[in-house]
Parts: structure tokens; sequence; C-alpha cells
């Protein structure tokens, strides 16, 4: 579960989420105290760096602290269930005065909402690395979860993930300061129409052009390139040890299972011996302990690979990015091959040598000269147009400049906000890690202790 | 026993010959047992061991073994015919009945079967520790194959032990031959030939047709048991078949699990040195798991399975006690329709009556001690197997600890590194 960032989390019960096994009981021998630390717990609980100064954050408290099933008719006027999603927001300092916070504003979004979102801050800010939702179906289930969308425990989990996302939102620099943002946050009603008003869809880049940029840009910077082939690599790796991981968690759960037969059969068996039968029936009780943990296990780690799957899916944002400069790029190509196109003509126009094929060309010499006249007023057509380019293409330098800028600067923040989310994530692996083994310790030392009185 | 006819009633008579030169063993042997005097019967000689089990377990561990048997190094043998394995079987010994202090023969598998079958004729009431099966069928597993040749040395090594460690079987003329005679064959070709088995597995059939008079409620209690047992340890076999069937298939992922982190440490710099901690902490998980396979099908798996070999043991060892009885019941039901001829009638009734008993008595004493000893094997193997899985998960967590404490230690760096600048 995920907290929202503030200064005084402890009063946020349901936020508690403990990732060492902090609480055992029976003390092991240990190399070092793995019980975690107060700052791994705050910054665990989200593995979000969330960055206090941000101006959003300052000013209120975010979280989504339920989930909700509706029915109601949908576009092609079907009855359908779906899933909302209740927003909280509160103003920071009212935690702060140490008396009972003050109720929160509420609103209900679903998921679809957060989708246009998402879409309109693509459109709008496209050298920003915009945050990821959380998955729309689940993927790389092992076998015990539930593929459904209404699962409960799916359910859950995406609840988590909306939060988290909105929370990368009120963190980000830019991001944080977009007032549809802000309305989404406060306003339930009339959110749709004022998203749809901003036109964003009309600056949206046709996919068609996308496409053929990507085909026929001659110097992209090389910097994206680069990024673009870390982030592929990056999706490919993560996707491949998410897919592995799902299948180790289904082998270990029938490891874990399988053990709760002995719990049966040494019941069965406790029943015809005398000296025997009590410590087989109680070790019998410990091997059901021992097949019944590995539910909690699993379900610890799946916030793991929710936190990998996080940054599987933000690799399609800094694809994203990368697509939009070499777009730039190439309609800055363009215009300066354009530019350098009507240069050549009006030269040619003024010496009279044809060094590139024109059909206007070949056909003024197949049937006649022009006249003088005519010749001087394409050549003034041609200076404006000239003119005209050379604006365009200072234009188009300057959009390519500031976008580089931007991006560049957003994507050395993603970079460290990556490192550091990451190394926490494989830190808190190992802390799973370790409770687990504590746990495996104990159950064992226990039924030990069993078959010695059998 | 040689070019004699054979008798009707070959176990009686197999039975006779061995008390005696049993009876020569006990003179001769004083280490039996502290203070007790010379056995002189049978009856007696099982008697003594008919104790509760803590006179027992004492008893046991009174005896001073005096007899040291080991199973070792298997060989192939290449014949124009067949192609088998022999096991080295060498004896050291202090007891008087063998000449020497120390023989060394090899034996093939045919032998010990060899050895088990007149064992079972000639205490056919007594709990012979069972053999390794003939094939295994689960798995196709070669004859020749390295791994199923130690399985079944260690299995072979055990049934001459248990036969050492048993106060009456140790003692056996067979059991000597076994372990002394150079050449098995010749013995092999004595004994009960095929038609007088055939003869006995037809009576025994019939007598289980006709059913028993009656039977003591004692070995009712221990038939029911014997059944229990059976199907609690096929149980208990299979379950842990499975756990093991798991705990392979667990490994084969963990064993591509670990490459990943290393892969996407390749395409990372600050987050290459965590990514390849994890890496090797699973890597390392894995050889642990490795580990703890190899023990569990070492020490758990063939224990359980020996005890369910046991099981079919006792069956037949209830079985052969129902026949002795039922031939003792038909013998006397025939003599009760008799109007003539009662004498000798009445003196094979007597000696069958003799043997129902001795028969009894024998298996009473050693019930307790398997009882004791099958007590001693289920627990240390349990046991061991819980030590090596506490074991397992001590180790693994060192390697999780041991990344954490190197992660944490680089993370006070970074945070000294950041409040200094």
């Amino acid at each position: 579960m995920r907290i929202a960032s503030s200064a005084d989390s402890s009063d946020n019960s349901r936020s508690q989420m403990i990732m060492a096994d902090s609480g055992s009981s029976d003390e092991v021998a240990v190399i070092c105290n793995t019980d975690i630390t107060s700052t791994e717990s705050e910054n665990n609980i989200i593995n979000t760096m969330v960055e206090r100064g941000t101006a959003l954050l300052k000013k209120m408290e975010i979280s989504v602290a339920e989930a909700d099933k509706r029915t109601g008719k949908n576009t092609v006027n079907m009855q359908e269930t779906y899933t909302v999603y209740l927003i909280e927001t509160r103003p920071a300092e009212s935690v702060s005065e140490g008396g009972t916070p003050v109720a929160p504003d509420t609103l209900w979004r679903r998921y679809s909402e957060f989708e246009l979102l998402r879409t309109y801050l693509l459109v709008t800010y496209p050298y920003i690395i915009v945050p990821p939702l959380p998955e729309k179906r689940a993927e790389f289930v092992w076998h015990k979860l539930s593929a459904d969308n209404l699962d409960p425990d799916f359910v859950e989990r995406r609840r988590v993930g909306l939060e988290n996302f909105l929370l990368r939102l009120a963190s980000h620099p830019v991001l944080s300061n977009d007032s549809i943002f802000f309305l989404f946050l406060t306003e339930e009603k009339g959110w749709r129409e004022a998203v749809l008003e901003t036109g964003f869809q009309d600056k949206a880049d046709s996919r068609l052009k996308s496409l053929s940029a990507m085909f026929r840009v001659k110097n992209p910077d090389k910097r994206f390139t680069a990024l673009k082939h870390y982030s592929e690599d990056l999706s490919t790796v993560i996707s491949q040890l998410l897919r592995i991981r799902a299948r180790v968690a289904d082998r270990l759960y029938g490891v874990y299972k399988v053990h709760g037969n002995y719990g049966r059969v040494f019941s069965e068996w406790s029943a015809i011996e005398k000296e025997m039968g009590d410590g087989l029936q109680s070790a019998g009780h410990h091997m059901d302990t021992y097949a019944a943990s590995i539910d909690d296990i699993l379900e610890e780690e799946e916030h793991y690979a929710d936190q990998l799957k996080e940054y599987l899916f933000y690799t399609e944002a800094v694809r994203s990015v990368c697509r939009k400069h070499e777009l730039i790029q190439y309609e800055l190509e363009m215009a300066a091959q354009d530019l350098s196109y009507k240069k050549q003509q009006k030269e040619e126009l003024e010496t009279g040598t044809v060094r590139i094929f024109s059909l206007k060309g070949m056909t003024s010499k197949l049937f006649g000269q022009e006249t003088q006249e005519q010749r001087e007023s394409k050549v003034a057509a041609l200076e404006q147009s000239i003119q005209e380019g050379e604006e365009a293409l200072k234009e188009k330098n300057a959009e390519s400049q500031e976008f580089v800028e931007k991006a560049w600067n957003d994507i050395e923040r993603f970079k460290e906000q990556k490192e550091k989310d990451l190394r926490e994530a494989l830190i808190s692996y190992a802390i799973m890690q370790i409770s687990m083994c504590k746990k495996g310790i104990q159950v064992w030392s226990n039924a030990k202790e069993c078959f010695n009185k059998m | 026993m040689s070019g004699a006819k054979v008798p009707a009633d070959i176990s009686g008579h197999m039975l006779d010959l061995d008390e005696e030169e049993d009876l020569e063993v006990f003179s001769k042997n004083t280490s039996l047992a502290e203070g007790n005097p010379m056995p002189n019967s049978p009856d007696s000689m099982v008697n003594q061991f008919r104790l509760d089990e803590e006179n027992e377990e004492e008893q046991q561990g009174a005896i001073n073994k005096d007899i040291f048997v080991t199973v070792d190094n298997p060989e192939s043998h290449i014949s124009a015919i067949e192609t088998f394995i022999t096991y080295r079987v060498v004896t050291r010994t202090t007891r008087s009945e063998f000449d020497s202090s120390e023989y060394e023969v090899r034996r093939r598998y045919q032998d010990f079967l060899w050895l088990k079958s007149r064992l079972e004729e000639n205490y056919p009431t007594l709990i012979v520790h069972p053999l390794p099966e003939k094939f295994v069928m689960k798995s196709m597993v070669e004859r020749f194959n390295d791994d199923f040749i130690e399985t079944r040395r260690k299995a072979l090594h055990r049934f001459l032990n248990r036969i050492t460690e048993h106060p009456i079987l140790s003692c056996s003329h067979h059991f000597k031959v076994f372990l002394t005679d150079e050449e098995l064959a010749p013995h092999r070709k004595l004994g009960p030939g095929f038609l007088s088995r055939m003869s006995e597995t037809m009576r025994a059939m019939a007598n289980s047709v006709r059913g028993l008079r009656s039977k003591l409620e004692e070995f009712a209690i221990m038939q029911e048991y014997v059944d229990d047992f059976s199907n609690n340890m096929c149980s208990v076999d299979k379950v842990t078949h499975r756990i093991t069937k798991e705990h392979r298939e667990y490994m084969d992922e963990l064993k591509q699990y670990g490459p990943t982190y290393f892969q996407w440490a390749e395409s990372e710099e600050l987050l290459a040195e965590p990514l390849k901690g994890v890496g090797s902490c699973v890597e390392k998980c894995s050889k642990e798991t490795e580990e703890q396979i190899q023990y569990l099908s070492e020490v758990l798996v063939p224990t359980l399975h020996e005890y369910v070999l046991c099981a079919d043991t006792l069956k037949a060892v209830m079985r052969r006690r129902d026949n002795i009885q039922a031939e003792f019941e038909a013998k006397n039901e025939a003599l009760a329709s008799k109007t003539t001829d009662k004498e000798m009638l009445q003196e094979e009734v007597d000696d069958l009556a003799d043997r129902v008993e001795q028969a009894n008595n024998a298996l009473r004493g050693d019930w307790s001690r398997w009882r004791t000893s099958m007590r001693a094997d289920l627990k240390s193997a349990f046991i061991s197997t819980a030590a090596k899985n506490v074991d397992y998960y001590e180790k693994c967590l060192a390697v999780w600890e041991s990344f954490l404490l190197s992660q944490r230690g680089e993370s006070m760096e970074q945070r000294n590194g950041a409040d200094a600048s």
C-alpha cells in the first residue's frame, strides 16, 4: 500500500506497508539488523522519490483511498460494471496542527478518466517522460492471481498504482503545475469538458507522421538514439525478468503447498502410533503453517513486481519522447532541405544555369525563353518564399533546441529517479527474501523439535 | 539335507536343523546378554528377547557388536551369457564360529536374494529388513546407471547390517555361508527346489482359503496395524516424492532467474552493482536448493522407501504366521474326525502346535524389536531432514543479509558524501 507523501504518515493506518519481517520474535543470529530503518520505511513505502519541494505537494495531500463498483450505461447504451476510485485531497497544513485532521475533499474517478488525463499530458508536454498508469489488464500473472479486472486483489493493486501515478505527477516539477491536473483532483463534474476544450487532440501528432519520421531522420541527436536503444533493452529485459519471476513464484507456491500434505498424512499416521503420535501430529501442524505461509510471501512479492512493471511502462514514455525528438528533427531537416532547394532554384534562375531538373525549366527551354519580366517576378516570388523559409527554419531550430533542452532536463531527472527507485526496490526484495528465510527457519526448527519428541 | 528324501513339511524340518546349529552358536557365544544363563532351547532363546521396549533398548545397547560388515566396490562382470554387477562384502568379526577374523567375498544381487529367502524360510515369523527392489519401475533407470548402483549398494549394506544387529538372524548358518564362502553357487543349488517351493505356496493358498479358526487378538491388532502402517508409509512416501519433484522444478526456474539480473546489469551504470548483487544471491540460493534436494533424496527418500518395503515384509510375516496356525488347525481337525491311527497323527499335531507357539513367540519378540528400530530410523530421518531445511534457510538468509549490508553500506556512503558536499 502506498501513502500520500506528507510530513506525517503515521496516522494513516491503511498505509502500513511492512516490507521487512520486523515482527518476528524468534531471534536467529543475523549479520546485520535487517529491520528497515525509518528512512527506508519512508522511501520504501512508495518507491517514489517524492520531492518535497514541489509546489503542489507543499499545498496538498493526495491519496486514492478506496475503490468501489458502479453500474451504468456505456456509450453503446449497454449495462456495464466498472470500478471507480475515490480521490482524497486535503490541504497539507491541516495535518501538522496536531489535532484531528480536516476532512478531505473527495471525488470519484474511473480508470478511463485517468487515461484521458495521461493522454492530455502526453500531448501537451511531449518533452516530458510522463509517468505511466498501472496496467489495464493483469499481465505476467502466476497461476494463483486472477486476471479478472474485477478481482479484489487486482483492484487493490490498481488502487495503489493509481495513487502512485498521482503522486508522481504531483511531485514532478513541470507536470504538477498543470491546471487540468489540478482540476482532475478537485472538479468531479465538468472536468471531461475542460480537457476536451483545451483542444489537445488537435496537437496530437498523427501516427503516420511520427512513423515516417523514424525512417528518414538523417542527423538525430546521438544521445536520443542511445536513449531509445537503452529503453528498448530495458523493456526487453524487465519483461523477461517479470516473466521468469512469475514462473519462479508459481513453482515456489507448489513446493510450499505440497508440504501441506504432510500435515494430513502425519495426522493419519499418528492415529496408529503410541509413542510417535504426538510428535508426528504437532509436526504436521507446522507443515500446515509452512504451506499457508506462502500466500503472504507471494502477495508481498507482487509489490516488487509492480515496482518493476512501473519502469517497464516508463520505457514506453521514454520512447515516446525520443520519437518526438525524431519528428521535430525530421521537420527541421525537411525545412532546411526545402530552403536549400529554393535557394538553388533562385540561383539557377539568376544565372541561367540549370542544375536541378524541373519540368518548368524544361518546358521553358522547349517552348521558348521566358521574358525578362516573367523571370524577375519568379525570382521575387522565390525570394519571398526563401525569406519565409528562413523564418520557418529559424523557428524550427529554436523549437528543436528548446525541445532538446527541456527533454534532456527531464531525462536527467528521470535517470536519477529511476536509479534510486530501482535500487530501493532491489533492497526491499532482499528484505522480503530475508523475511521468508526467517519464517522458514522458524517453522523447520519447530518441526525438528516435534520430530525429536517422536 | 543332502540327498535325503524331501520331507513333506519342509519348513519344520528346516527349523529343526537350524535350531541345532543355532544352539551350537549360542553355547559358544558368551557376549549375548550380561548375566543371563546360557539358553538351551529356541523357546527360551526367543523368550529372552521378548521384553518390553525399555529393556529392549538397554539390551541392544549392552550387546557389544562383534561382527562388522561392509558392502562396497561395485564392479561389472561381463560374460558371454550376461552382464551383472558384483559388490565386495567385507566381514570383520571376533565371533568364534568364524574360522577367521576377516573375510572378503564378492556377491551379486541374486546372492542377496538367496540369503533373504533362506532367512525367511528358516525364520518365517522374524522380520527381515527388506532388500532394494529388483527393478525400479518408476524411473526408467538403467540397471547400470551409477546413481542406481550407488543407491542399491547403500541399501544392500543396510540390509546386511540389520542382520548383524539381529540377535537371532546374525547367527544363521546361511548368513555365515553368505559372508564367508568363496563360491555361493553350490549352496544355491541346495535347499528347497522349485517343486517344494511350489507345494509350499499351494499349501499356503489352500490354508488361506480355509481361513483361520480363531486368531489371537494380539495378532489381529498387529494385522490391523500392519495394514494401516502400510497405507501411511505409502502416503508419506508419495508426498515426499512429490515434494522432491516440486523442488526440482523450482530449482530449474531459479537457474534461469539469476541470469536475467546479470543481463539487465549490462545495460545499466549505477544500477549494475546492486543488480549483479541480486543476481548472485539468486544463484547462490539455487545452489543451496540443489544441495537440499540432494540431501532429501539421499536420506529421507530411501528411508521411507525401505519402510514401504518393510510394510510388505510385515504382511508376509503375518501371512506365514497365519499359515503355520492354519496347518495346525487343519491337522487338528483331521485328528478330531479320525477314529483309528490316532497316535501318529497326534504326534504330528503336537509338533505343529509347538511350531505355532514358536512362531508366535518369535514374532512377538521381533515385533517390539522392529517397532523400536522403525521408530529410531524414521525419527532420525525426519529430524535430519528438518535440520537440513533449517540449514538451507540459514544459508540463504546469510546470502541475502550480506547483500543488504553491502547496499546499506553504500547508501550510507552516498548520504555521507551528499552531506559533506
